[in-house]
């Protein structure tokens, strides 16, 4: 009992109370556009657990946020800002589209080739951003912004090209022995797009647990995060357990593209903007206080909101930006948990001081 | 010859949005407060102005509804620039990821009460009436510099006078002194009575104002309209002129036509030279992003932030 009053009141309490800030928040934008936020909220969830479709697509929506989650996360871990999880996720896409178009192998070595090549082109990616940090002292937040933006148009360029037929908007399709899905959860959920990639998610969360807590690689980083200084005067080397957690971060985001291209579309189009998988993997990441299981908790959240934005548009004429409100106001509680613990701070004190009298 | 003016005219176009926003971005973080939120203070800036001038329009203000945007921009951006300020200064939040939210609520709002003022169109409507070039007498007649230099928008000239006058309020006058020690050593002007907190709000709210501005310098000289993609990145760019600008009035407004002129130079190159026209597109779009990161490589070394920028002040840990 008192482990779990622990971890109620410091680990739990403030997201929980900031998921249900930004519905609120939500719902006054909704009200002030003059929607009806309850129907809406009502059509989000129909839709998220309406059929097996959905449901289907709801796993599919989450898998990418699993992924670039603990993409940031990990980075958090080593006191990294990875806000550049967007670029690497292009790259990653960008990767096994590649290997998928160009070559023809049996299926194998395509699909494990196509899976390693794209996870290290986010991961070599995110390593630059780490290089530069290192070596150049440039602030990683703003290189990898610009990197972004360069993935963004590198991958457009190098689709348009190389990989597509003259006139098409998008590479040409994967080969069959590259693509991912798993067949007969596609069938029982009525085509909803499920591949191998929502697997490889949940082993990367066990994954990074164990990179984390129980290597020493993982010890050098987390104490890197911790203290720098400190990490330096015992010996470590700070500079390259910077690029090193910059790759692995790079590789999670990688992955998640890949499993995009692989497992849901089969081919890459060209972008007008990056998905925005890695900008909310950065929510994700938070909401989850980057532990494991936390990104797993806030991907199903996030992905579920996203995915389920398209039935409050349907149902309840809401535009699905408000999605975005939402999920932009949980993470500025999530941040801001000060403004959280002053709201709550009445009903605490309420509670505190019936104990006492109580006693 | 001719072609230079333009070069240079164009350039000045692309650079006044963007020495707005790093301007603002100077105050903010000078006071203390790093502030990643300008792409998003520019993008509620650039929704405002878009808004404020379509109704003023409609009221029959005619030549004067664009000013009103900048009205409609300046106000849009100094109240979503305080929810930056009280999060980051009175809660004591971290900077960077209060700066995101900023970025990710402000393109998610802007967008959402766009579909809601236009029966559910992500752009509004294009403007008719928004700034035309001014040329200065005389001065204008000259070659080259005349068509490069005195033939602008008024926001140009708003933006050279504004980074004047911000050079002198920083460096020659006592507000300036005391916003300047508070990013530096907020516990030492604290112990000499200056009120951290008051300063770091002027900083952040400033930052709000002039950055909403640079926004509304783009929907109402380049675009005619406002959408998604407006903005597209030119806080970060503002943020990246303002680094390699040394916090620095006249440092970043030269690093801001260094970043004005990469991006001048896309469509000037396009438009003029066969060879430009064998280059893929998508390499100079790319262009002043990897000038950026090339340029920050180069220079970051050398310059010097303030030293208390990115930590909450707190008095109790002094």
């Amino acid at each position: 009992m008192e482990t779990f009053k622990k971890i109620f009141n410091t680990s739990l309490l403030v997201p929980i109370v900031s998921i249900l800030l930004g519905l609120i928040v939500g719902a006054i934008a909704m009200l002030s556009g003059g929607y009806d936020p309850l129907l809406a909220y009502q059509s989000l969830f129909e839709r998220v657990i309406g059929s097996p479709y959905h449901m289907g697509e709801t796993v599919r929506a989450i898998t990418p946020l699993i992924f670039t989650g603990l993409a940031v996360a990990f980075a958090f871990r080593t006191g990294l800002f990875n806000i550049g999880v967007e670029g690497q996720f292009v790259m990653g896409m960008t990767g096994a589209t590649i290997v998928g178009v160009v070559f023809d192998l049996p299926w194998y070595i395509h699909g494990p080739l196509a899976i390693i090549v794209g996870a290290v082109f986010g991961g070599l990616w995110a390593a630059l951003a780490g290089y530069l940090k290192a070596a150049r002292g440039v602030n990683e937040v703003i290189s990898s912004i610009m990197l972004n933006w360069t993935a963004l148009y590198l991958a457009n360029y190098i689709v348009s090209s190389f990989l597509s037929e003259p006139g098409q908007q998008k590479s040409k399709p994967v080969h069959e022995s590259a693509f991912m899905s798993i067949d007969w959860l596609v069938k029982l959920t009525d085509n909803a797009r499920m591949h191998w990639g929502t697997l490889l998610a949940l082993i990367c969360v066990v994954l990074f647990y164990i990179i984390l807590w129980r290597t020493k690689q993982g010890y050098e980083l987390r104490a890197v995060g911790h203290n720098p200084d400190a990490a330096l005067y015992a010996g470590m080397n700070v500079n390259r357990t910077v690029v090193k957690s910059m790759f692995i971060s790079g590789l999670f985001a990688g992955l998640g593209g890949v499993f995009e291209v692989l497992g849901v579309f089969g081919n890459q189009t060209i972008m007008a903007a990056s998905p925005g998988y890695g900008f909310d993997g950065i929510a994700v990441a938070l909401l989850g206080g980057n532990t494991p299981i936390g990104v797993l908790l806030g991907a199903i959240l996030f992905g579920g909101l996203s995915y389920g934005s398209g039935g409050m548009s349907f149902g309840a004429g809401v535009p699905s930006e408000i999605v975005r409100i939402v999920i932009g106001s949980v993470i500025f509680f999530v941040a801001a948990h000060g403004i959280v613990k002053f709201i709550l701070k009445p009903f605490m004190s309420k509670r505190a001081d019936k104990r006492k009298e109580a006693a | 010859m001719e072609e230079l003016g333009q070069l240079i005219n164009v350039t000045l176009v692309f650079s006044t949005a963007l020495i707005f926003a790093a301007l603002g971005g100077m105050f903010s973080e000078r006071s203390g407060v790093v502030n990643i939120g300008l792409e998003g203070l520019m993008v509620s800036g650039a929704f405002a102005a878009a808004v404020g001038a379509d109704y003023a329009a409609q009221a029959g203000l005619g030549g004067l509804s664009p000013w009103m945007g900048l009205l409609a921009a300046l106000v849009c951006g100094v109240l979503v620039s305080l929810l930056h300020a009280v999060a980051t200064i009175t809660f004591k939040s971290d900077q960077t990821v209060v700066g995101v939210v900023i970025n990710i609520l402000a393109l998610g709002g802007a967008i959402y009460f766009t579909r809601g003022l236009y029966e559910g169109s992500a752009q509004t409507p294009q403007l008719q009436e928004v700034f035309s070039k001014i040329s200065i007498p005389f001065l204008s007649d000259i070659p080259v510099i005349g068509e490069g230099f005195f033939h602008a928008y008024p926001t140009t000239y708003i933006v050279i006078a504004l980074v004047i006058i911000s050079a002198f309020v920083l460096f020659k006058t006592p507000f300036g002194l005391r916003l300047r020690s508070v990013g530096e050593h907020p516990s030492s002007a604290d112990t000499v009575g200056i009120n951290v907190a008051k300063y770091r709000y002027i900083g952040v709210m400033l930052s709000g104002a002039l950055a909403g501005l640079g926004g509304a310098t783009i929907t109402l000289t380049t675009t005619s309209s406002f959408a998604h993609n407006t903005i597209s990145g030119q806080g970060f760019i503002a943020l990246a002129a303002l680094i390699f600008g040394k916090w620095n009035p006249y440092g970043l407004t030269g690093a801001a036509f260094f970043f004005g002129f990469a991006q001048a130079l896309r469509t000037f190159a396009q438009q003029n030279f066969d060879w430009a026209r064998e280059i893929p597109t998508e390499f100079f779009y790319m262009l002043p992003y990897v000038l950026t990161l090339v340029v920050l490589v180069a220079a970051v070394g050398k310059s010097r932030a303030p030293s208390a920028l990115g930590e909450p002040y707190d008095p109790a840990k002094r």
